[in-house]
């Protein structure tokens, strides 16, 4: 699969996951949440952006846990649930917003 | 992408219905095959090879070799038919090859037609059939909807084991290099950083000290989540999901209680920070062998005497009934105590000595059933008693909730039903199979919250948890409507003076 952002051809994996992490760019993000008809408010790119921080310090998403505690302190803490973070992303933070974020996808149990 | 509503959930019927047969209904369900890069850190080649029917049928045949069941489970069939309503992914489909006795056929016409004399020469007489294409597809498709959750050898006159021969398809799948991307992108990352996720140390730790953070604000007690920690006395081999998702993390935070306040020294390990071990799901003994001997080196490297396995349904199977084979001898530990021991022992031993303080009403907003998780009913047992995996669950979860029922005895206890994502299936690719085979749980969790009014499904197995989380919206449930039990045990502890 591929996904055409400025005039480039990007690779992505048969879920849709950018296939090289250093292709990411903001409007990556937009390409796909415009695919999924969904719009990107700045609630759902404080998401996207913090995933790409604790990505870069420590290569792998957040956990549910943590992602949740720092968009309460971010957003306010009637957001730091997952019941808000699941209607930014209704396919689930963990999936969804990791790979608009351009992260992998998270494997597992989960 | 959201091409998740291309089909519907099926309705819940007002009992349990045995469908339609729809010929071919799920031949259009297939997983991602596994790429060449996770195929080869297992020790299978990268892509489909030139001359996969003969090595396949060389594979069947050293299988067939190695273990003496699967070739006993091929031959004894008699086709009786007592199998055939029982699975749930046929119940939820309606589909003749999710029949345990179709799956199986899959192979066993493959198997006559090489391995008994009458298949080589009448194989039309005895339905032995070559392995083609087509057949090849077939078990892709359909080993890959088969949970392996061993409910059809219940009913079995035999015990004919379905999973033996879907664990076997599969591994035959493997070696010819059609593995599953699931599992086998999941197994490498188990090798190369120690857990499913793929969580590196520093990522586990900091999700650690977060997490003790949360329960000292909530609590007011400092309770350690210790990693690494040499010299405790036990180490907690728990699914990554507990550090990662929700709800497993509140099990782990549970654990956590319950070893503070039993005063017991205990540590995660970053080597073996995980419980699950997918080697059983593909049937491949050399890696589940290589995921089981890290736990062991875990335990020497930190010099702790008992090893407790927390909520994972397949990860319990595998160490109740082959850490020894695989990872052994486990003489090291204490052999005052399980060698391997359940989290739901320990807490339940621990109940019964009075050494804990329990406030059941914590939870009496909650009204609960529990969901046996499908390897911890027929593949293992807890305590020291026949049936011990499903009292001592039971035992612990009646001391710390007030309201608890039971569903339909035909969909609990040996006979329960599996989630729908147990056995490498809980991947989104398979979400249409995962949706439908959740059918028979559903059907009899609608019924207990009609009867009782219950609010929550209680599990001790991290596929389960999340599994349900994603299929009660399908059936006009929320997804927080499944607990972990030592979720519940945790909020009913009364931290403090011991």
């Amino acid at each position: 699969m591929a996904l055409e952002v400025n005039g480039k051809t990007l690779d992505t994996d048969e879920e849709g996951y950018l296939s090289n992490l250093g292709d990411w760019v903001p409007e990556v993000a937009q390409a796909m949440a415009d695919a999924d008809e969904c719009e990107l408010t700045d609630n759902h790119w404080e998401v996207i952006n913090f995933l790409r921080e604790y990505y870069e310090e420590y290569q792998i998403a957040p956990a549910v846990r943590v992602l949740t505690k720092a968009i309460g302190k971010k957003l306010g803490q009637d957001k730091g649930n997952s019941r808000y973070l699941y209607q930014l992303y209704p396919y689930g933070p963990a999936k969804q917003a990791c790979r608009y974020a351009g992260l992998p996808k998270p494997t597992g149990c989960v | 992408m959201s091409k998740e509503k291309a089909f519907e959930a099926p309705p819940i019927p007002p009992a349990p219905q045995i469908p339609a047969l729809v010929e071919g209904a799920m031949s259009h369900s297939r997983p991602f095959v596994a790429e060449p890069e996770h195929q080869r850190a297992l020790g299978f080649p990268g892509e489909l090879v030139d001359d996969w029917h003969d090595r396949a049928i060389e594979k069947m045949g050293d299988l067939l070799h190695r273990y003496r069941g699967f070739r006993v489970f091929l031959d004894a069939c008699v086709k009786c038919g007592a199998c055939t309503d029982k699975c749930h992914y046929f119940l939820g489909t309606g589909d003749p090859k999710n029949m345990p006795v179709g799956r199986q056929d899959l192979l066993r016409k493959v198997y006559r037609r090489h391995f008994t004399l009458a298949g080589k020469f009448f194989p039309k007489l005895v339905g032995a059939a070559d392995l083609s294409e087509e057949m090849l597809d077939d078990w892709y498709r359909y080993f890959h909807q088969c949970s392996q959750c061993r409910r059809c050898s219940v009913f079995c006159p035999y015990g004919i084991d379905t999973a033996e021969v879907s664990m076997a398809g599969r591994e035959i799948l493997a070696s010819i290099g059609m593995g599953q991307k699931y599992s086998n992108e999941i197994i490498g990352k188990v090798h190369r950083i120690g857990n499913n996720l793929g969580l590196p140390q520093p990522a586990l730790a900091h999700t650690l000290e977060g997490l003790e953070e949360d329960i000292e604000e909530e609590t007011g007690v400092r309770v350690r989540l210790p990693l690494d920690q040499a010299d405790s006395d036990i180490l907690l081999v728990t699914p990554s999901a507990d550090f990662f998702a929700e709800p497993h993390v509140d099990g782990l935070i549970g654990y956590a209680k319950v070893f503070h306040q039993a005063g017991l020294r205990w540590t995660l390990s970053t080597k073996a920070s995980e419980a699950a071990n997918f080697g059983l799901f593909i049937g491949s003994y050399e890696n589940m062998r290589k995921v089981a001997l890290r736990i062991r080196d875990a335990a020497l490297d930190l010099g702790a005497r008992r090893i407790v396995f927390g909520e994972c349904g397949h990860a319990w199977r595998v160490a109740y009934n082959f850490l020894d084979t695989l990872a052994g001898p486990l003489d090291f530990l204490d052999p005052k105590y399980p060698a391997p021991q359940h989290i739901v022992e320990v807490t339940h031993d621990l109940i019964s000595r009075g050494a804990l303080r329990l406030d059941p009403s914590a939870n009496d907003e909650r009204r609960v059933t529990f969901h046996d998780s499908c390897n911890i009913a027929r593949a293992s047992r807890m305590g020291e008693v026949a049936g011990g995996q499903f009292a001592l669950p039971r035992d612990v979860l009646r001391s710390v909730c007030n309201h608890v029922f039971e569903m339909d005895p035909d969909a609990t206890g040996e006979r329960t039903f599996c989630c729908g994502g147990g056995g490498g299936l809980l991947t989104d690719d398979l979400v249409e199979l995962r949706v439908k085979g959740s059918l028979p749980r559903m059907q009899a969790f609608k019924e207990i919250v009609r009867r009782h009014r219950v609010s929550h499904l209680v599990a001790i197995c991290a596929i389960c948890k999340s599994q349900f989380s994603k299929v009660l919206p399908f059936y006009g449930f929320t997804m927080d409507q499944v607990l972990s039990l030592h979720q519940l045990v945790g909020d009913a502890i009364v931290l403090g003076e011991r």
